[in-house]
């Protein structure tokens, strides 16, 4: 008797296996979500309502200090979340950048040859990425930002950087006419340059030129040094970066740059030898092996994985609250409180957080796009 | 083609291992909903437990905070250990759970504590739209502001340009907008953070010029700053807090159980009984006393307690004026203000036990 003529029993029948299995996960997953929607359902019957969020008739009724547009007390509620929002995007937009350049920056020194350099940023590295998040934030407000001198007794660094617990003062340029003004004469040589350039001048002159115009320009701009206003305790002038805002950007910096250095080391790892030992022999100076030929290679194993930590840093600006600054998250929280509707502000801190990584993972996809090998 | 079922066993067990963790909290998740039939109330959970579950602030010396004993002492703890008290005859079956401003109402709404003994205002909206029940006040505060003696602001328009360390999500922080509002300080800079202890760490180290709150509480932690004498509060009252315990909303049994022991300290301390001559009031022949200690009558059942609950509430943490003289009286120096009897001139009152 020949082995398929007996038929097989449903039980040991792979396709009938399966099916049943699939029908079997589907039903389960569908009673987890439907278990889900009927929670939901239930607190919805409690009393959704967004509605708050924009009633005018509603105020904040809570101050909040170091924001980038003004608010005040009286302002509705959507504004305070919109407040919160824009600190959150100030320390995130603030935080990748610097991130990043200093993540690259200690990426390359641990592929220093000088054994010094590469020491101190192995020990950077290792010790910002191998302990948490929240512990760091809490050193640098209480241990770093919070015992500064006080702002009776200032500490001052030739006039250009005040450090006082109450605030860094840094110097910066105001917004004033004569800053337009050495904008605008920053433009206009800077098409001047470009027409020069296009006459075929000695790239040497033109140098030169560039390097004046950026000196007159640094020196134009109405540059305006902190203070201590004496009487009422407070810092005027330049930059003033509250230390709430001051210890969360450097601790989500440093932290991020931690992991963005082994990302960059990773990259430039990944450049074949070959593509070392060819740069050399045409010639180029070693920076410039760095710049045009082995970092432009680097930067497509780079991005993907540097994606994930801005988009990580992004999250993470949530644990503001270990410094006391008013981000998104604690601001939804505030007035979750006060309101009692926890759901509609978790709803909304989700939503808020979930576009904002959305549109940076975009960004980053698009710049991706454009860095690997186009093969035409 | 082939089918493997390999993998699709292997995401059956997943699946089922996730949905049997979801079993648990589908128990957490309705009982809230359900005490509305006497025998679904809290009471006989708390009761079938065998203790009670207390929410706490365990941040606030004389309210909640650990003593040198490793325990939790103070006025709200004591509420909690008389509520034990009552129910089981033992102030010791009790579980304190340390919880956040921000975090203590939900606690409370999704039924993880019995009752909220975490100095919490009693205000409309909290009571009406929250699914709050507030059980009577045990405390009257009002939120006051610490300076630094040596800064030279005496009252609150001095603020002007300066910052206040202040609670975040709680009713400080915005009865500080509105009084800065009343007085018309507009550019003031709050710093709010939802930890007291981050909060008066930001004090201490010089981050504002003031730190606002109920003021017994800027007193209590002023006695734990490094230097009490250099700190004095401004004069100015900027709000009404009646603090006390809560329960949560559409559970009468359990609320009025809460409500009752409460009042039985202030009627214990008015009849004079305290923890140490409870004993004496047995032979009593005033009727009033003996409903109270449940010698005569039946109140005490009638709530789904003992008839001496009263009784074991006083014999085991005192009445009142005990409480207040153990936890604010005789280690802060509080005046007891307007937390005096009503027979004294202070606003404690409690119905008649009958």
């Amino acid at each position: 008797m020949k082995p398929s003529d007996k038929p097989t029993p449903l039980w040991r029948d792979t396709r009938f296996l399966g099916i049943f299995a699939q029908i079997v996960v589907l039903i389960l997953v569908g009673a987890l979500f439907g278990f889900f929607a009927n929670n939901l359902a239930t607190n919805f019957r409690l009393g959704f309502n967004l509605g708050l969020l924009f009633d005018p008739h509603r105020a904040a009724s809570f101050d909040i200090s170091d924001t980038v547009i003004p608010f005040s007390a009286t302002d509705p509620i959507y504004k305070a979340i919109l407040v919160g929002l824009l600190n959150s995007l100030r320390v995130m937009l603030s935080g990748i950048i610097l991130a990043t350049l200093l993540g690259i920056l200690v990426g390359l020194g641990r592929l220093s040859n000088n054994w010094l350099v590469k020491t101190i940023t192995l020990v950077y590295v290792d010790i910002f990425r191998n302990t948490p998040l929240l512990l760091q934030l809490f050193f640098w407000y209480a241990g770093v930002f919070l015992r500064l001198p006080t702002v009776e007794n200032p500490k001052n660094i030739f006039n250009v950087l005040l450090l006082t617990n109450r605030g860094i003062g840094i110097v910066w340029p105001g917004l004033t006419l004569q800053t337009g003004l050495s904008i605008l004469f920053l433009i206009i040589s800077l098409i001047f340059l470009t027409f020069l350039y296009r006459q075929n001048l000695p790239f040497k002159i033109i140098q030169v030129i560039f390097m004046l115009t950026i000196l007159i320009f640094c020196l134009a701009l109405d540059w305006q040094l902190p203070k201590v206003n004496t009487s009422t305790g407070q810092i005027t002038g330049g930059l003033i970066l509250s230390p709430e805002f001051t210890s969360l950007l450097v601790g989500l910096t440093v932290y991020t740059s931690a992991f963005i250095a082994e990302v960059v080391r990773a990259g430039v790892a990944s450049v074949n030898q070959g593509q070392w030992e060819a740069a050399k022999a045409l010639g180029l100076k070693p920076h410039l092996v760095m710049q045009l030929v082995i970092f432009p290679q680097a930067l497509r194993v780079i991005i993907p994985p540097l994606t994930s930590e801005f988009l990580n840093l992004a999250k993470n600006s949530s644990l503001a609250s270990a410094t006391l600054y008013k981000d998104v998250y604690a601001v939804a929280y505030t007035i979750f409180e006060k309101t009692g509707r926890a759901l509609e502000m978790m709803l909304v801190v989700m939503v808020t957080y979930l576009i904002i990584n959305l549109v940076i993972a975009l960004g980053m996809n698009w710049f991706n796009q454009r860095v690997q090998i186009k093969e035409r | 083609m082939k089918t493997y079922p390999c993998p699709w066993l292997l995401s059956f067990a997943i699946a089922a291992s996730v949905s049997a963790c979801g079993q648990p909290n589908q128990n957490t998740a309705t009982s809230p909903d359900s005490p509305k039939v006497a025998s679904n109330s809290r009471l006989a959970t708390i009761k079938s437990r065998g203790k009670l579950i207390c929410g706490i602030n365990g941040e606030v010396p004389g309210f909640s905070f650990i003593n040198e004993k490793g325990e939790y002492s103070g006025l709200d703890v004591d509420l909690c250990r008389g509520i034990a008290a009552a129910l089981f005859d033992d102030p010791s079956q009790v579980e304190f759970r340390k919880l956040s401003a921000q975090e203590r109402f939900t606690a409370l709404q999704s039924g993880e504590v019995d009752v909220l003994s975490r100095n919490t205002t009693w205000t409309l909206s909290r009571d009406t739209s929250q699914g709050l029940e507030f059980a009577p006040t045990t405390f009257y505060d009002g939120q006051g502001m610490m300076v630094r003696k040596d800064k030279g602001i005496t009252k609150l328009a001095d603020f002007a340009g300066k910052s206040v360390c202040v609670l975040a999500g709680t009713t400080t922080e915005q009865n500080l907008a509105d009084q800065m509002r009343k007085v018309g300080v507009k550019n003031y800079s709050p710093v709010a953070s939802d930890d007291v202890d981050a909060l008066y760490a930001a004090y201490q180290a010089g981050r504002c010029e003031g730190v606002s709150s109920d003021r017994s509480q800027l007193i209590a932690r002023r006695s734990v700053l490094p230097e009490p004498q250099a700190h004095i509060l401004l004069k100015e009252v900027m709000s009404k807090e009646p603090l006390g315990p809560v329960v949560a909303d559409n559970d009468t049994v359990w609320f009025d159980v809460v409500k009752w022991i409460t009042y039985a300290l202030i009627q214990g301390e008015e009849f004079d009984i305290n923890s140490s001559n409870v004993t004496t009031f047995a032979g009593t022949q005033d009727p009033n006393i003996k409903r109270f200690l449940g010698t005569e009558g039946n109140l005490g059942e009638d709530m789904g307690l003992t008839n001496d609950f009263a009784l074991r509430v006083i014999k085991h943490v005192g009445n009142y004026g005990e409480i207040y003289e153990r936890n604010l009286g005789k280690p802060l120096g509080l005046e007891r203000g307007l937390n005096q009897l009503w027979t004294k001139g202070g606003l404690l009152y409690s119905p008649p036990f009958r």
